[in-house]
């Protein structure tokens, strides 16, 4: 194509300050948070660094607690989440079921019928099962996914057939068949899936909100939420330091698995 | 479970233990779906034709009553307004700067990784954090926004306060979140793309821009068909921001369809008024839905 050196080096440029403009509330956020609340406003260069921030919102707010019960809700979702997913996609793929059309066609309405759209009845199913301000009644509704079973299923579908009917000559159970071939075959949707659902529902907060009451199972997005919003003389510096410690994990995490996080949501959009 | 083949019982039985055995394998995730997805939207429907029981007086049958008062009730109708209005400026706006934003960065670049990161990672952020960063630019007094405003000697605005200004201001947020999430997708499309067509192109001699716009663009049409269809989705279930950054205010300017649905079960209480509200909603989910598959189905887009 024809495009000379300069304007290349242009549009390098352009694409650069576009990033650094992208990333400018982060940046501000980070620079808040590492300066004393005195010099919030002034964007002086030579301004002292300061952790006090961050050590002041930790004990500002059970944060801890909040980390600890996000961790545990994501991880229960998470698992539960791929269980059910795998026997769900295994029994569609390879036991010719009667009706298993309609039953794919059943689990299919939930991707437009999303789960926080419904909060108002689940919230009374919740409540009726006495599992309202529980970290399992927050993670409950969230178990079967049809994303993950539609994913699945698609990965189960392209092994081929020979490989079960070879190990149930040998006399494998279906278990034994699901865990040695179909669940190792598959371990790329597993981690894209993971990956995704962890970053969904770590961020997830309407449902946590409506669901919890106390300290003991709030998750950290409504922990965040309860400590930015009270209106006595909003204090940048903390609430800045909070903000990053909510969002450290996910980026660690982002950092660490950068490839596999672009290339699972590549995937999850493509399939 | 190995006895299934080992005994060797009759085909016929056989048959039938089998397909039960898949039913029992699907057993658990069925029952969470119907629970949890079915029986609700089925239960919001069922409930949307009641009146609300108060004081001791049960539910009544009312028929289309509830929807009737929608059809009267202006904050309704200017949260489903306002959430027309947020779809129709947020997804064009993301969808355009999500395909710049590839473009961009699928060149050779130096420092790809970090660009990639900067426009990805707002994505990744819960909303309520997002929140945060962003009150911080538009507060009034020690707003970043009113700052640069002052530079050009410029009167400050009270950007999340006044209702001129409060919906748009929400508005660039979603676009900030949204529109690097929808660039990995333009990204993935993009090289999916033969490269002996550049290469072909560049032989011809061959513009930039005439190769967008004959090979590129109509190569990403499935990418921003699938893109459109979720972002359509994802705008009328948009809650999180409104209730991070102004609470449906100032008069009720930022109230949107979820959110007015929120505040109307969980302060109101007005539970069938509520559920009336959902079904509209939902009808709106299903239609936008109902496009997907079809298109979707037409373009094989999916395996």
């Amino acid at each position: 194509m024809k495009q000379n050196t300069l304007t290349k080096r242009c549009l390098n440029l352009v694409t650069w300050l576009a990033a650094l403009l992208w990333f400018l509330p982060i940046l501000v956020a980070i620079w808040v948070a590492i300066h004393p609340a005195s010099e919030q406003g002034s964007f002086s260069l030579f301004a002292p660094l300061t952790v006090q921030n961050f050590i002041n919102a930790w004990h500002a707010a059970p944060f801890g607690r909040y980390f600890l019960n996000t961790t545990l809700l994501v991880l229960m979702i998470v698992v539960c989440q791929m269980v059910l997913a795998t026997l769900a996609a295994y029994a569609l793929v390879r036991f010719k079921m009667r009706g298993g059309g309609v039953i794919f066609a059943l689990i299919l309405l939930q991707l437009m019928i999303s789960p926080d759209v419904l909060i108002l009845n689940n919230y009374k199913t919740i409540g009726a099962l006495g599992l309202r301000d529980s970290l399992l009644g927050i993670a409950l509704p969230y178990f079967a996914s049809a994303f993950a079973i539609f994913m699945l299923r698609q990965t189960f579908k392209s092994i081929p057939l020979v490989l079960e009917e070879a190990a149930i000559i040998e006399g494998a159970s279906r278990f034994y068949i699901l865990r040695k071939i179909y669940i190792p075959l598959a371990k790329p949707i597993y981690v894209a899936f993971a990956l995704v659902s962890i970053s969904f529902h770590w961020n997830d907060f309407l449902w946590p909100l409506v669901i919890t009451d106390s300290v003991k199972v709030r998750p950290i997005t409504v922990g965040l939420q309860l400590f930015s919003a009270p209106e006595q003389g909003v204090q940048w510096a903390l609430i800045s330091a909070a903000t990053l410690m909510t969002v450290l994990p996910l980026l660690l995490l982002f950092l660490v698995f950068q490839r596999q996080f672009v290339q699972s949501f590549m995937r999850a959009g493509i399939r | 479970m190995s006895t299934l083949h080992s005994v060797a019982p009759a085909p016929r039985t056989r048959g039938l233990s089998l397909q039960l055995y898949g039913y029992l394998l699907l057993l658990p995730a069925l029952c969470f779906l119907l629970l949890f997805t079915h029986y609700p939207a089925l239960a919001t429907i069922w409930e949307s034709v009641f009146s609300a029981a108060r004081n001791g007086h049960p539910a009544q049958f009312v028929g289309l009553d509830n929807y009737r008062a929608l059809l009267d009730d202006d904050t309704f109708l200017l949260s489903l307004r306002n959430n027309l209005l947020y779809a129709a400026i947020t997804i064009p706006l993301s969808v355009v700067l999500a395909l710049l934003m590839a473009l961009a960065v699928n060149r050779r670049l130096r420092g790809n990784a970090i660009t990639r990161a900067a426009f990805f990672i707002p994505s990744l952020l819960p909303m309520v954090a997002i929140a945060n960063l962003w009150l911080f630019f538009y507060t009034p007094q020690l707003g970043l926004l009113n700052k640069l405003l002052a530079l050009f000697s410029l009167p400050a605005v009270n950007w999340l306060g006044q209702p001129d200004t409060a919906l748009y201001s929400l508005m660039a947020v979603s676009v900030w979140r949204e529109a690097g999430f929808f660039m990995i997708f333009y990204l993935a499309a993009l090289q999916q793309i033969d490269p002996r067509l550049s290469e072909a192109a560049e032989i011809e001699g061959a513009s930039r821009r005439f190769f967008f716009r004959r090979v590129q663009w109509p190569l990403l049409m499935p990418t921003t068909l699938f893109i459109l269809i979720n972002a359509s989705m994802n705008a009328f279930r948009i809650v999180d921001q409104v209730i991070a950054m102004t609470n449906g205010g100032p008069n009720n300017s930022t109230s949107l369809l979820l959110f007015y649905i929120y505040r109307t079960a969980f302060s109101y209480w007005d539970l069938p008024y509520a559920s009336a509200m959902t079904v509209v909603l939902l009808a709106i989910l299903a239609s936008v839905a109902l496009i997907k598959f079809n298109l979707m189905d037409k373009r094989a887009h999916y395996q």
